[in-house]
């Protein structure tokens, strides 16, 4: 298959999840939510049932989350409870509510409440001291609470069997992404930033394994193609999430390429393996103990200045001349990071930009403008 | 004329006027002093004898006295956005140094008034002077104050030994909360909120100091689970090992047991306290339990604050015997006021309520603070159950009850823009509590410390709106009666 034709089949996923979802229930399959952030999708999958992400939506208004909501929440959290109030999500079998922020934890109640009698929404908090025994033993406890809910739903048990190889298919397709990144840097004539963005999107809508096998396809076709002569820019990006291809047109046409991400949606998401022998369990737990450098988590080291440090290496160590910040609309926890972010950038030489962008943004007038002069710049 | 207070309410002052005096005596003495989260659980720190401080009720003190908008402006400068809590960006300017200062003049080491400053003159009838020049009111010298201004304590101390150095060390404005000592570590439970976690990771590391954390995921059921305690059980351990490494004091059991005694007595005190709440007409004022707030967060485990909340008790019992009341107006109306009050507009806030005779018998604080328990699983127990990190379900358990002991007409809704955690459900809460109870709710916006997000128009409609519907109510029920 060419490469093109595996990037046109990424970008129709990545456009209409609702047709993936409508696929997979004609094939009797049973499909559960997962919103952010770090759910073990390596229970939904040794469920035998298929794991669905939920980032909100680039094409939705709010409407009726409004009954529920404030103005000043997240558009991620609040058009996701849009498209379950709406119709959007009417298929799904289930619901995976993690809690890890101040925006998602009332939000796991309105899901609830709202959701009540028509689909099951499986609470899950995540313990910030992750890496302490007591703390490897509460995130089992917490998983083992997912994994009764969706035997419930799959109706069979998941095995300690199952669970192993749905590490390795989910480790596989974290390998995968990443060896993706890698190359889409390299083949950036190839992989614009639009296709960037549609291929790391459509992990989140596709089911694991069929996903990772056309990945590590594409990935052998790049890899077989000679490396770009860049002449343009490179940036790393970071945010929670930056997959508007109408925001991402915006690099393409100024000559930006993305030489690689600090991206909650993307990379955060998968740079963590799980073990795949020993307890499966204690294994997803402590792939979560090992999530680092991440604006979300506690950092147990807090005096020093790592996540800043880590993302400025990031930009170092891929080749990029700085960096654009997608700062989520009323996201507190990358809020709070971005002082130290800034400081860690500035102290390494770094030019960076930061982009204030919500999910219904439609107008991008500003952020072009605003990409365009850093293009200049770097 | 200054309000008469009661003698509860002296000793509540000095409890938390004591605290700060011991943290700054701790510090002046090379004595570590910490900051906590609300919170925390202050038993352990007490078992240390730490002097500690408690940001969020600093926050809270200098908002009321002004200075939200210039520290949170002096967060914003740090990069830190305008969108994170109130409390958090008055925390991290006053962490990196900045202080609201009064302007001073360097020559004459006199402090520069602001013309705008004070109150009306009056002249001996009480009549407001006129200036024959502007046209305007003529300022009441005596209530004029110098201009507010920023300054940096890392600057200060930089400047060589000298009269400029003195002079804006002085000039630092002088109420306890602007003076409260730098911390040499950081206490955090994010049962409240998981921005706490972000903002005192950022204190340690502004200050390079250690961070003790108590991490208390939110709950999705009213019972706390046998896993949860023990993971905070843990954590208690882990948190004493810290606290020794800390201070090179091994853990004093038997001052443990007290400060949890004490703590105990206290929150039971404080409850009762709000109980009298209950009483048609209040003796008080919910907005008076803002106030002891103080109390309740930084002196919990001390004896003297569960003696002065004693002693407010027996005030109160006298007062319902004697059927007066603190409350400056007569009880028309009895509202639960749902949410942190907007500290910097608390005038405002009391404003309507006062014309309308609105009196708040109800606030979500009395069980907020009520940490009572029997023993460390207890203990654990108790600290989950934070207003924030409790379900839904719980929530409104514990609103409608206090609703329905404290006689309530109505609900008044903070949607405060420093709170996301705390506001993100209360639409749904409103439903409840209007289809529950009865009883009719309205909403406004606004900001626990930040003046800039409060509308003070939109306020007051809201109030009349919710005055009406009270209104309405009663109408029906006394025509039901007839």
């Amino acid at each position: 298959m060419s490469t093109e034709v595996l990037l046109n089949e990424f970008k129709e996923v990545s456009e209409h999840p609702h047709r993936v979802l409508s696929q997979y229930k004609s094939e009797g399959k049973k499909v559960i939510g997962v919103l952010p952030y770090y759910a073990p999708i390596e229970l939904v999958v040794a469920a035998g049932m298929v794991p669905m992400g939920i980032w909100g939506s680039n094409k939705k208004t709010i409407s009726q989350a409004k009954e529920y909501c404030a103005t000043f929440y997240c558009t991620i959290a609040q058009l996701a409870l849009e498209m379950l109030l709406d119709g959007t999500m009417d298929q799904l079998d289930g619901l995976i509510t993690p809690t890890i922020c101040d925006t998602l934890r009332p939000m796991s109640q309105n899901f609830r409440v709202a959701m009540k009698d028509k689909l099951p929404c499986i609470f899950l908090a995540h313990p910030q001291h992750r890496k302490p025994a007591f703390g490897l033993q509460f995130t089992m406890d917490q998983y083992n609470h997912v994994k009764g809910e969706l035997e419930k739903i799959s109706g069979t048990p998941i095995t300690d069997e199952s669970l192993r190889e749905a590490i390795k298919v989910m480790n596989k397709s974290r390998a995968a992404r990443r060896a993706f990144v890698k190359l889409a840097s390299e083949h950036c004539d190839v992989i614009t930033a639009v296709k960037r963005s549609a291929v790391l999107r459509a992990a989140w809508f596709m089911e694991p394994a069929a996903y990772a096998e056309k990945l590590e396809t594409l990935n052998n076709e790049l890899a077989a193609l000679p490396a770009a002569d860049w002449k343009g820019k490179k940036v790393v990006i970071s945010g929670i999430i930056c997959d508007n291809p109408n925001l991402l047109q915006i690099f393409d046409d100024n000559g930006i390429a993305i030489a690689a991400d600090d991206v909650a949606q993307e990379s955060r998401s998968f740079r963590t393996d799980a073990a795949e022998t020993g307890d499966p369990m204690m294994a997803l737990a402590q792939q979560f103990a090992d999530q680092d450098y991440e604006v979300l988590l506690y950092d147990e080291l807090s005096s020093q200045n790592r996540r800043g440090e880590f993302v400025a290496n990031l930009v170092k160590e891929s080749g990029a001349q700085g960096l654009v910040l997608f700062m989520q609309q009323f996201c507190d926890p990358e809020e709070m990071e971005y002082p130290y972010l800034k400081k860690a950038l500035d102290a390494a030489g770094i030019p960076h930009i930061k982009l204030g962008v919500d999910q219904q943004m439609r107008d991008f007038g500003q952020a072009s403008t605003a990409i365009q002069a850093f293009a200049d710049v770097i | 004329m200054a309000k008469e207070v009661s003698p509860g309410v002296k000793a509540l002052r000095k409890v938390v006027d004591d605290v700060h005096a011991d943290a700054r005596q701790a510090h002046a003495e090379g004595r570590l002093v910490g900051w906590s989260s609300s919170k925390f659980p202050c038993e352990l720190a007490a078992a240390f004898d730490l002097d500690v401080m408690y940001p969020e009720n600093q926050a809270a003190g200098i908002a009321a006295n002004r200075d939200g908008e210039i520290m949170c402006q002096a967060a914003e400068d740090l990069g830190f956005d305008n969108d994170i809590c109130g409390y958090a960006r008055i925390s991290l300017a006053y962490a990196a140094g900045k202080r609201a200062s009064r302007k001073v003049d360097l020559e004459t080491g006199e402090y520069v008034i602001n013309p705008n400053s004070g109150k009306p003159l009056k002249d001996e009838n009480g009549k407001v002077v006129i200036d024959p020049e502007t046209g305007k009111p003529k300022k009441d010298p005596k209530t004029q104050v110098p201009y507010t201004v920023l300054d940096d304590i890392y600057e200060i101390e930089a400047l060589p030994d000298g009269r400029e150095k003195d002079l804006r060390r002085e000039a630092i404005k002088p109420y306890r909360q602007m003076r409260i000592p730098q911390p040499d570590f950081v206490l955090c439970c994010n049962n409240i909120c998981n921005c706490m976690t972000k903002w005192y990771e950022n204190i340690a590391r502004m200050r390079n100091i250690p961070l003790i954390m108590i991490d208390i995921p939110y709950n999705n059921t009213v019972e706390v689970h046998d896993t949860n305690v023990a993971y905070v059980r843990a954590q208690f351990d882990a948190a004493i090992k810290e606290l020794e490494k800390l201070t090179g004091k091994k853990f004093d059991e038997k001052k443990f047991e007290q400060a949890c005694a004490n703590a105990n007595r206290t929150a039971s005190a404080w409850l009762r306290v709000c109980d009298y709440l209950q009483y048609k007409p209040a003796p008080y004022s919910g907005f008076d339990l803002f106030n002891h707030m103080a109390d309740i967060v930084t002196a919990r485990a001390k004896p003297q604050a569960a003696e002065a909340f004693e002693l407010l008790e027996k005030d109160l019992e006298q007062a319902v015997k004697e059927g007066s009341t603190s409350t400056p107006f007569s009880e028309q109306y009895r509202v639960m006021f749902e949410g942190i009050p907007c500290w910097p507009k608390l005038p405002n806030l009391f404003k309507p309520l006062k014309e309308h005779g609105v009196n708040v018998t109800a606030v979500v604080y009395a069980p907020a603070f009520g940490f009572v328990y029997e023993d460390l699983d207890g203990m654990a127990r108790a600290y989950y159950k934070a207003p924030n990190s409790v379900c839904i379900e719980q929530g409104v358990d514990w609103r409608e009850g206090i609703c329905k002991a404290n006689k309530v007409d109505g609900v008044l809704v903070h949607y405060n823009r420093s709170c996301k955690p705390w506001s993100g459900y209360m639409a749904e809460m409103q439903r409840r509590f209007t289809e529950d109870l009865g009883v009719p709710c309205a909403g406004f916006d606004g900001d626990q410390a930040d003046p800039r997000n409060f509308n003070e128009a939109q306020y007051e409609t809201r109030v009349q709106g919710l005055v009406e519907a009270m209104e309405a109510n009663q109408a029906k029920k006394e025509g039901e009666t007839k």
